[in-house]
């Protein structure tokens, strides 16, 4: 901007007032976004009935055509499957475990948001907001419970919701800031794992149903992103050598479908193990699997973050006479992996999904038992598919639904894309 | 110099690590008996593949290649259906009009959040596969006959020799390109307008036209006949290639609308503005000022969609269509060794996304909009 020395100049006028908004009356809406023209006119009549033909076909499937009996029998196993059904308390206390953890997780970082509110960088919630945000999955919960109909489920769950609930309010007790509670959530993660696997429990090996899905992705992403941001540093290294190797990994990685390398887990890992010792089980080989082929796809995303860390920052860092390795440490990578989060969401929002690949191999995945279930004798060439395929993928759906919002909310409150 | 001697450490921890992962593979293959070269590509396949002249007696290698060509013809046709369907649904998302726009969202909300392997399996088992059977088979104004056992279109049945038609078709295209680049001479020199469609397609047409009559009908177009137990004549597309195509495409469209949606915000609000000044009607504003500035925008993007959609017709070794990796999988089965044969598999996928990368990135540079 010029200097200004002219002081005739006008003072800056206070900023035009807008035009309210004014409420329109429905049939000015209606006017306004449905019939604004012919062509309008005629395309609303042609999706409403469209739309209107669709909901009735669902809608007369889901309440009436639709044999829910495979579902209803099948509830734990689409769950758990081969899970030993003395040992559910485990899953059961593993909940309360997660609950807790993550309660408290979001209790803090609401303290935190309140900071921002009294600070005035975030804007008030809605009255509907928490209703919204926790909508599907409640609903979804609601339904997983309808079909369990069991009573001893139902008080376990409210209990679950309970203990979230407590520990949410705990949380909002604390002033931390956001990173302190990260450990928190992970170790509860670990603790919730621990719990189901170890101490005579069962290892994942039997492990199935949703709980296989859920343990593939939050595993997968969980081993993959140290993985990963060795390999984005790596590629981003002044070394030749360094940054042609890992190069080559992400690249071939990323050439290849998931399929593919789920295929190496089950037919090849076998033949590099040195002679006489055990491969390890399918699980472990597809979870190594979904491993590397994550790993490669976090490296791009962690890359992306690397280069919006300015140059001036490594600059300062240097001159302060920074080792390297601190340079990257204490500087780069907080600043960095802060604006990968959203990316990350979304790379383990997609690796959810895909882990229903793990069906191709052989495991009883959330729609490898969908599959199954069907074959039941019970159940046998009725071509009760179709319920169960819906059944899970409302499961599917609700999650990563679910959690694309929330990625979007954290996207927007931590302020990316607008610098 | 420590910069140097870390670097051949590390390389030479790497292909330490490589050779030990060879040797125990050579080792344990070696005892077990099984090759450890290529020449297993040679051996007669032993298994036929629907839908194709493939027989078993031959190689394994002829057997990759169908796959190669499984993989082709569906990512092909469903990248074209998916790009369409996918600017359609973009732009569906920004109408002014609120019931489409909603319905636009919810198709894009709907497909985005479930595995595509969902909705493949469940085209195919709980759609195509549920068609009638062929003698109650329902057909579409006599042209297209729809049931469990695949959708028949009508196609051209070739009856006489085609050699002087292909000439005619490499004149038709010769002939299309010298009055396109006739009609932007003309446009740039004179203002006229080019439609260039118009013309270039037209001098197309007319060179199959004559190219038709003159080789003596080497062609035939045929409709299909539903006979009790089958169709004759027409193009049959398996029921597993439907169910494969229509799954990859409503997956893919729905993630190349929101690019779509994204290029489209992200084209300068006075371009629309402009375009309404001039008076240009909502249609023509979209045609000639909004979209071809949005797509440029969308290419890197929507081409990664693309490589997607190739990787994701792996997915045809669920439902059986006999893709490369459906072959590859069955080819492990038939005893073929399964660590060449994956590799091969990997090789395969490594050639289709280093040719769709190529074409896409000479694409984004001869449209890219130069000098900014």
């Amino acid at each position: 901007m010029a200097t200004r020395v002219d002081t005739l100049e006008p003072l800056p006028s206070p900023e035009p007032e807008r035009p309210s908004a004014r409420r329109l009356s429905p049939s000015e809406w209606a006017r306004e976004n449905l019939f604004g023209s012919k062509l309008d006119a005629v395309l609303t009549v042609a999706f409403a009935l469209l739309l209107a033909w669709a909901l009735y076909r669902v809608g007369r499937f889901v309440f009436a055509d639709a044999r829910w009996e495979v579902i209803d029998r099948n509830i734990t196993n689409l769950m758990v499957a081969r899970f030993p059904r003395d040992e559910l308390w485990r899953i059961w206390a593993a909940l309360f475990v997660l609950a807790a953890s993550l309660g408290f997780g979001a209790g803090a970082a609401a303290t935190s948001r309140r900071r921002d509110l009294e600070e005035g960088r975030a804007a008030p919630p809605g009255r509907t907001e928490v209703l919204r945000r926790a909508g599907p999955v409640v609903a979804l919960v609601a339904v997983l419970l309808w079909f369990a109909g069991s009573l001893e489920a139902t008080i376990l769950t409210l209990g679950v919701a309970a203990v979230a609930a407590g520990a949410y309010l705990g949380g909002r007790r604390v002033r931390w800031r956001a990173a302190r509670f990260a450990p928190i959530v992970l170790g509860g993660i670990v603790i919730a794992f621990l719990i189901v696997a170890a101490f005579g429990g069962v290892g994942w090996d039997n492990w199935g149903g949703l709980l296989l899905t859920l343990f593939l992705a939050v595993a997968g992403i969980l081993i993959s992103f140290p993985l990963g941001v060795l390999l984005a540093l790596g590629r981003r290294s002044s070394l030749p050598a360094v940054r042609v190797v890992c190069v080559a990994y992400i690249e071939l990685v990323r050439g290849v479908p998931l399929i593919a390398l789920l295929f190496m887990g089950a037919f090849m890992i076998g033949f590099f193990l040195p002679p006489g010792v055990d491969r390890p089980s399918l699980v472990t080989r597809a979870l190594i699997a979904l491993v590397l082929f994550t790993a490669a796809y976090v490296a791009e995303i962690v890359r992306g973050g690397l280069q919006s860390v300015p140059r001036a920052q490594i600059e300062a860092a240097q001159a302060l006479g920074l080792s390297p390795l601190r340079v990257t440490g204490l500087i780069v990578l907080p600043q960095a992996l802060r604006n990968v989060i959203p990316g990350l969401v979304g790379q383990f929002i997609s690796l959810y999904k895909d882990t229903s690949l793990v069906f191709i191999v052989g495991l009883t995945d959330l729609l490898g038992v969908a599959e199954n279930i069907t074959k039941q004798p019970d159940f046998l060439a009725q071509g009760l598919i179709v319920e169960t395929l819906l059944f899970a993928s409302v499961i599917y759906w609700t999650g990563s639904y679910w959690m694309s919002r929330e990625s979007q909310r954290l996207e927007r409150r931590l302020g990316l894309g607008e610098r | 110099m420590r910069r140097w001697a870390f670097q051949v450490a590390f390389l030479f921890a790497v292909v330490v690590v490589l050779l030990y992962l060879y040797e125990n593979v050579t080792d344990n293959l070696r005892r077990l008996g099984i090759t450890t070269d290529f020449r297993y590509l040679r051996q007669p396949a032993g298994f036929a593949i629907p839908d194709s002249d493939f027989r078993s007696s031959q190689t394994l290698f002829d057997a990759v290649l169908v796959g190669v060509q499984n993989t082709a013809k569906v990512s092909l046709l469903g990248i074209l259906l998916a790009s369409i369907l996918g600017v359609v649904v973009g732009v569906a998302r920004l109408s002014t009009n609120w019931l489409v726009r909603r319905a636009a969202a919810a198709y894009v909300e709907t497909f985005r959040n479930i595995p595509v392997l969902i909705i493949i399996l469940f085209w195919y088992l709980g759609v195509v596969l549920r068609l009638p059977p062929i003698g109650e088979a329902f057909e579409v104004l006599d042209l297209v006959v729809v049931s469990n056992r695949g959708l028949v279109v009508p196609w051209f049945d070739r009856v006489g020799a085609a050699g002087l038609f292909l000439v005619f078709v490499v004149l038709g295209v010769v002939a299309a390109t010298v009055v396109g680049v006739w009609r932007r001479r003309r446009l740039e020199r004179k203002g006229e307008p080019a439609r260039v469609l118009l013309w270039s397609g037209g001098a197309l047409l007319l060179a199959l036209a004559v190219g038709y009559f003159a080789a003596g009908r080497p062609w035939v177009f045929e409709t299909p006949e539903r006979g009790e137990l089958a169709t004759s004549g027409g193009l049959r597309l398996s029921p597993e290639y439907a169910a494969l195509l229509i799954g990859l495409t409503l997956y893919t469209a729905s993630h190349i609308a929101e690019i779509v949606r994204g290029a489209i915000l992200a084209v300068p609000r006075g371009q629309t503005e402009a375009a309404n000044a001039l008076g240009l009607s909502g249609f023509q504003r979209l045609r000639n000022v909004v979209l071809p500035q949005a797509l440029r925008i969308a290419i890197p993007p929507v081409a990664n969609q693309y490589l997607n959609l190739v990787k994701n017709s792996s997915l045809g070794v669920a439902i059986s269509y006999y893709e490369v990796t459906k072959i590859t999988r069955v080819s492990i089965a038939q005893a073929a060794p399964a660590v060449q044969a994956i590799l091969l598999l990997m090789a395969a996928y490594l050639v289709f996304s280093l040719a769709i990368a190529a074409i896409t990135n000479f694409a984004n540079r001869r449209l890219a909009l130069k000098g900014r």
